[in-house]
């Protein structure tokens, strides 16, 4: 009895506000708009049944987004920006992570409070700080001018290079603790065994830390490329009106368009293209806790 | 020393430096004299005197400590629960979809969240303001609570649950007296992140939020998007504060209840 209220309670919750709400998505991505409150058409009426809802199913939204070239490049260049992003970031975090896994153990708890420090630092203070760096006038400009490196400002940003650097500075966190979780584990003598067999310190490297910090580095990805797809704050004001990003159409789409319909199938498409992470994250997740189990 | 750790020095300089610099540039220029952010002109207070008397601004935060308090409680509570059912509950019907459920909002986008669920409250009448903001945090944030607890509740000896089973506890009596103590700092840390995570949210807030409540990021976001302004500096700076404060006194209350707990252990394997 208590063991079923215990269940019931947080099982009742998410189906309620986490799965229920995306199969209105997907009922009022197969409506039409309309110039109401609320702004759109109901196309399925539970009273008249499913096969009322079936004969009169309309993908006139779907198929808007395949004839506007708007929406599909959207959803290419955001995969691209979270792929080559996942990369940047995996490249900057994992020397990072690899330094803390082979620091004094006094420095180590140390280290990981200066990691999630800036992580519980607003989001959006972290993307507003870059755009006082980035611009014309801003301080790396200045500061290129004054070493003389540069004779004229760079324009950073509104361009997509300050986009990849907002991501790879505000996901960092998440790419460097999996990975330094899975390196803080790992048993030194297994590095010292495979020199003594005769592995140079890069080889050794290459054959025994990398392969033993995997489920790491695949946590760390996932935790990145997933949100970077639909990423909004970050390219809406780093990037500029030159950079196209799913999550941004969706935005506009809803609050300056108001078209409710062709959101919800923009938000319906944007789902199944993550669907295929999200189920492989949440496996590697699950993995790894039966393992710590 | 060796080649290693000379590299491993560099990368943890060049690491941090880049974590921090941007933060100290963002502190630094919120003193600053002039409006326009890129020149120096001398260091002033006065851009955090603009802020005090800056009514939109106060009413904003207090909305969103407001909806930060309940749903990071309310939060607390659904994750606990949750991470036991799935560490502890056994076998039930739908468990695979419960734990999808678990992990799926932790990388959900959040423009697909805010839809889903303004349209889930449209749907079903409830006016947007503080209620639909506290809704919504605590779905979201309850998945990351549940994340927490069950890490710990996993490393955690059950045999401890069972001697006081045993000894004549009930249930009710075990959980409060023994697993309740030993999670707790991770209950404390899961509400910490619910709150900060609440705190920090600008685009579910976006979506819920309805005219009679606007949050402090929503409010930030609309004044940024036209430009960086000292104003915002100072604000800035006073969040990175109170963060700061909170994440040191937090690792150093968890210091010494790690340490207490180690001698506790050490003095009952003695006795």
């Amino acid at each position: 009895m208590r063991r079923a209220f215990l269940i019931a309670v947080p099982y009742l919750w998410l189906l309620a506000l986490f799965l229920v709400p995306f199969v209105i998505v997907l009922k009022i991505s197969l409506s039409d708009a309309a110039i109401a409150r609320p702004p759109y058409m109901p196309q399925f009426d539970w009273a008249e049944g499913i096969w009322a809802f079936l004969r009169e199913l309309d993908f006139e939204n779907f198929i808007f987004l395949t004839e506007d070239d708007l929406y599909w490049k959207a959803y290419l260049s955001s995969v691209r920006i979270a792929v080559v992003s996942t990369l940047l970031t995996l490249i900057v975090g994992y020397p990072i992570a690899y330094a803390m896994g082979r620091a004094p153990e006094e420095w180590r708890p140390t280290l990981m409070m200066l990691v999630i420090l800036p992580f519980w630092t607003s989001f959006l203070i972290r993307v507003y700080a870059w755009m006082g760096i980035l611009s014309n006038e801003g301080v790396l400009n200045q500061f290129l001018l004054w070493t003389g490196i540069i004779s004229a400002p760079l324009t950073i940003l509104n361009t997509p290079t300050a986009v990849y650097i907002g991501i790879v500075y505000t996901y960092l966190p998440f790419m460097i603790l999996p990975i330094y979780a899975a390196l803080d584990r790992l048993d030194g003598s297994l590095i010292e065994a495979a020199e003594d067999l005769g592995c140079s310190r890069v080889q050794a490297f290459w054959l025994v830390t990398i392969p033993l910090s995997r489920p790491g580095i695949i946590a760390g990805c996932f935790l990145v490329m997933i949100p970077v797809i639909g990423e909004f704050v970050i390219p809406s004001l780093l990037g500029g009106s030159g950079t196209l990003m799913i999550g941004k159409v969706l935005w506009e789409e809803f609050f300056s368009n108001r078209d409710w319909p062709v959101a919800s199938a923009v938000a319906v498409v944007l789902l199944l293209i993550l669907v295929i992470p999200i189920v492989l994250f949440q496996r590697n997740q699950q993995k790894q806790a039966e393992a710590e189990q | 020393m060796n080649r290693l750790s000379w590299f491993n020095a560099v990368s943890l300089t060049l690491g941090f430096a880049f974590l921090y610099i941007p933060m100290i540039i963002l502190i630094v220029y919120s003193f600053n004299e002039s409006k326009l952010v890129t020149v120096w002109a001398g260091f002033s207070t006065k851009w955090y005197g603009e802020l005090i008397r800056n009514e939109a601004f106060l009413n904003a935060a207090w909305v969103t400590l407001k909806v930060a308090v309940f749903s990071s409680t309310l939060a607390t509570i659904l994750g606990t629960m949750a991470a036991y059912v799935l560490v502890r509950g056994g076998r039930f019907l739908g468990r695979t979809l419960f734990s999808g459920m678990i992990y799926a909002p932790l990388v959900m986008p959040e423009v697909i969240t805010g839809l889903a669920l303004l349209l889930l409250f449209i749907g079903i009448g409830l006016d947007r303001g503080v209620l639909t903001i506290v809704l919504a945090h605590t779905t979201f944030s309850m998945c990351y609570v549940s994340v927490v607890v069950s890490s710990r509740l996993v490393t955690f000896d059950r045999s401890l649950e069972e001697a006081a089973l045993d000894l004549g506890c009930s249930p009710a009596e075990s959980f409060r007296l023994v697993t309740l103590p030993i999670i707790a700092p991770a209950v404390i840390s899961g509400w910490l992140l619910a709150f900060t995570l609440s705190l920090d949210d600008l685009v579910i807030a976006s979506f819920t939020s309805g005219p009679s409540a606007t949050t402090l990021p929503i409010k930030i976001f609309s004044a940024v998007r036209l430009g960086v302004s000292p104003e915002i500096n100072a604000l800035s700076t006073i969040m990175i504060a109170i963060v700061t404060m909170g994440v040191i006194t937090a690792s150093l209350v968890t210091k010494r209840a790690m340490v207490r707990q180690k001698q506790e252990e050490q003095a009952a394997v003695r006795a």
